[in-house]
């Protein structure tokens, strides 16, 4: 018997009271339910001693003693007015609190070869996609979040692009939390799975409306089946007292290509992991980064590039814009299996501290254990060029203006990369507006 | 249009300007010459408002205004334009996207209208074709990837879309050879108007061949010791700078 602390009776108190729901749940759900449960109780949640956690400090979200989402409203006037809520894409599934919201989505008129579901209303009319795939990618065995996101979710995507789909616009999952008076907690969990040969691009946008406090615990699976060419958008943009914690796991199989541009505005914290398997010989990953911080946020990034197979290519560029008295982390972490020769693994990350107070902790993991390999890898943290902003001043450009537009510069890099040019847009927009807000005294 | 009277400036306890005196009025050419070290470059900087040179005497009074009391870009906004003798290089940013916003926020605080994308691009592409620029510079980051001849003439078509009514070149002429050279000054000389003044910091006499100023002054350890017209400038290449110590002595003994 493991003794539990406080902290941890919240969430065992969640799981015994979703206890009918679970019972009504298929066997191999349960199973999983309680099997991730426990682990969360034998974990507990993470200290700064764990390794993994050490700049990150999450007694915040531990003594949060928050309730499961309350059901919630929104308009669709005040939805449209949120950032990135609106990327002009033909189907979009709206989750209020974690659950989804018919009423605001467009789903029904999918294009042929795509399935895109409310987690929840698969799993009530027979879950045969599910049981082969959730929760086999990314493991709870040492990740207390993501055990207790198994154990507890509720709701989430299930998108399933068929064999050989090429589909244009990307499919948009927007997760709104709605503030309320108390804190409260939701799991959002999605599965995305990408059928032999296809091509198609997911957004997953994180939103709030309204301050409060919140803790959303997202764990996304992705699995790029051979020769699929998927790209995946996380853009993370929460209040001034949301806590964020969310795991994207993916899995390559032979050839396909996986690209990720995983954007975190913030919220008070934020951890955004994102983590890949190439599985496959041939395959291509793309890691994208950009985390911006103003006041005082604080927002890690952990990425795993786990190499198991030859001849993969991964490339990987983070890039931080730390303002205020705003921290930043970043961990990237290449693994390079013995027989995963031919590997060529690319990591950069570049900070620009835009205030004396501004803090970043950036740190390259590699543990290679093939021979014929190539990594590189490489970190920098600066600031604004003061010779550019004086010779853009020369030129009439107001010193604010010049300092926006420099930043905004640095970050293009990651934009250019991006298919999908509302996203491109809004994200400029939301960028320029994040940088006058923390000029604000 | 510009009065200079006694202006004093350095970096911390260094002085470096130590009493300017100068007067440009509208449409004249003025070419300040002297060694390395003289404190040319320094006046150019002071004058487009580099904020790490403290003024700690004297003033300038731009139009009947105190200069020294605006920002960069507010200077910018009233006319004056400093070509750099290093043009900085802005990754990220195109040049097409950094003139529009430079055009635009002087307009805008002329209280002119602004331009829209079509009419700048017309007077974008009017001003390249007289300068013979090459039409892909548009598009290219700011300054990056530039040769030197490139980077100069960047400038001076900064120059040509901007129209300054007060135009300082910093060592405009280092760095580029006689084919290059004779573009920039043809492009200068094409921008001479009744109306607008430049002062021309030059180490050489070569350039005055091209653009020829009407007054040549000489700066020597901080001071202008020298003024006169462009035989001047003749007389310094024949002679060298190395008379110019014995004449600042002179001229402080006098």
């Amino acid at each position: 018997m493991i003794e539990l602390r406080e902290d941890q009776d919240v969430y065992l108190t969640h799981f015994a009271d979703r206890g009918q729901r679970t019972a009504a749940e298929p066997e191999w759900l349960r199973d999983l339910r309680r099997s991730a449960m426990d682990r969360f109780a034998a974990l507990g949640f993470p200290t700064t001693h764990n390794e993994d956690w050490k700049y990150t400090n999450v007694s915040g979200i531990a003594r949060l003693a928050a309730r499961p989402a309350p059901a919630a409203t929104l308009t669709r006037k005040e939805l449209e007015r949120l950032p990135f809520a609106n990327l002009g894409c033909g189907v979009r599934l709206v989750f209020l609190n974690g659950r989804f919201s018919p009423k605001l989505s467009a789903a029904k008129r999918l294009p042929a070869g795509v399935n895109a579901a409310s987690l929840a209303s698969v799993l009530e009319n027979g879950s045969a996609p599910l049981e082969n795939h959730l929760a086999r990618y990314a493991g709870f065995e040492e990740n207390a979040f993501v055990a207790l996101n198994t154990a507890l979710f509720e709701d989430g995507a299930l998108i399933e692009i068929a064999k050989g789909t090429v589909v244009e616009e990307p499919i948009h999952l927007v997760f709104v939390s709605v503030g309320g008076a108390e804190p409260w907690v939701a799991h959002p969990r999605n599965l995305i799975l990408a059928g032999r040969g296809s091509q198609a691009a997911v957004i997953e946008t994180y939103v709030a409306s309204g301050e409060g406090v919140h803790f959303t615990n997202a764990v996304t699976e992705i699995v790029a089946a051979e020769g699929a060419v998927t790209e995946h958008y996380k853009l993370q943009h929460e209040g001034a007292q949301a806590f964020h914690v969310g795991t994207i796991q993916g899995l390559q199989e032979r050839s396909s290509s996986l690209t990720s541009h995983n954007v975190g505005f913030g919220a008070a914290l934020a951890r955004n992991d994102v983590n890949v398997v190439l599985d496959g010989e041939g395959a291509e990953c793309m890691l994208n980064g950009l985390y911006a911080t103003t006041g005082k946020q604080h927002v890690d990034n952990h990425s795993t590039l786990d190499h198991a197979k030859p001849n993969c290519n991964s490339r990987e560029l983070y890039k931080g814009i730390l303002d205020g008295q705003g921290t930043g982390v970043f961990n990237g972490k290449i693994i390079v299996h013995k027989d995963a020769q031919k590997t060529n693994a690319l990591q950069s990350n570049k900070n620009l501290l835009l205030s004396a107070d501004a803090m970043i902790n950036t740190k390259p993991q590699l543990e290679i254990f093939a021979d014929d390999v190539r990594c590189t890898h490489g970190a920098t943290v600066g600031q604004l060029d003061k010779d550019a902003l004086f010779y853009m001043q020369t030129r009439g450009i107001p010193r604010e203006a010049a300092r926006d537009l420099l930043t905004y510069a640095f970050a293009g890099e990651l934009f250019d990369r991006m298919n999908w040019a509302p996203a491109r847009e809004r994200l400029e927009q939301e960028l320029y507006r994040k940088l006058s807000q923390g000029r604000k005294p | 249009m510009l009065i200079i009277r006694n202006l004093r400036a350095g970096i911390g306890d260094k002085e470096i300007l130590k009493g300017i005196d100068l007067e440009v009025k509208p449409g004249e050419v003025h070419a300040i010459m002297g060694p390395n070290g003289s404190g040319k470059s320094t006046l150019a900087q002071v004058l487009a408002g580099r904020d790490f040179y403290e003024v700690t005497g004297g003033e300038v009074i731009y139009e009947g205004h105190d200069l020294l009391e605006l920002d960069p870009e507010e200077r910018a906004a009233e006319g004056i334009f400093l070509a750099f003798q290093y043009p900085v290089e802005i990754p990220g940013v195109s040049n097409m996207y950094f003139l529009r916003a430079a055009l635009n926020n002087i307009r805008k605080r002329s209280g002119v209208e602004e331009l829209d994308a079509v009419d700048f691009l017309e007077l974008v592409k009017e001003r390249m074709t007289a300068l013979d620029m090459p039409e892909g510079l548009l598009n290219r980051a700011v300054n990056v990837g530039f040769s030197g001849g490139e980077k100069k003439r960047n400038e001076i078509f900064q120059l040509a879309v901007l129209e300054p009514k007060l135009a300082i070149l910093d060592e405009t002429d280092s760095g580029l050879d006689i084919d290059a050279l004779r573009l920039v000054a043809n492009g200068v000389n094409s921008l001479r108007s009744p109306k607008r003044s430049f002062v021309v910091v030059t180490h050489y006499q070569r350039l005055l061949n091209y653009i020829v100023p009407d007054f040549v002054h000489v700066m020597s350890n901080g001071r202008i010791v020298k003024s006169g017209d462009k035989t001047l400038a003749l007389e310094l290449e024949q002679k060298g700078y190395a008379e110019l110590d014995e004449l600042a002595v002179s001229e402080l003994v006098r």
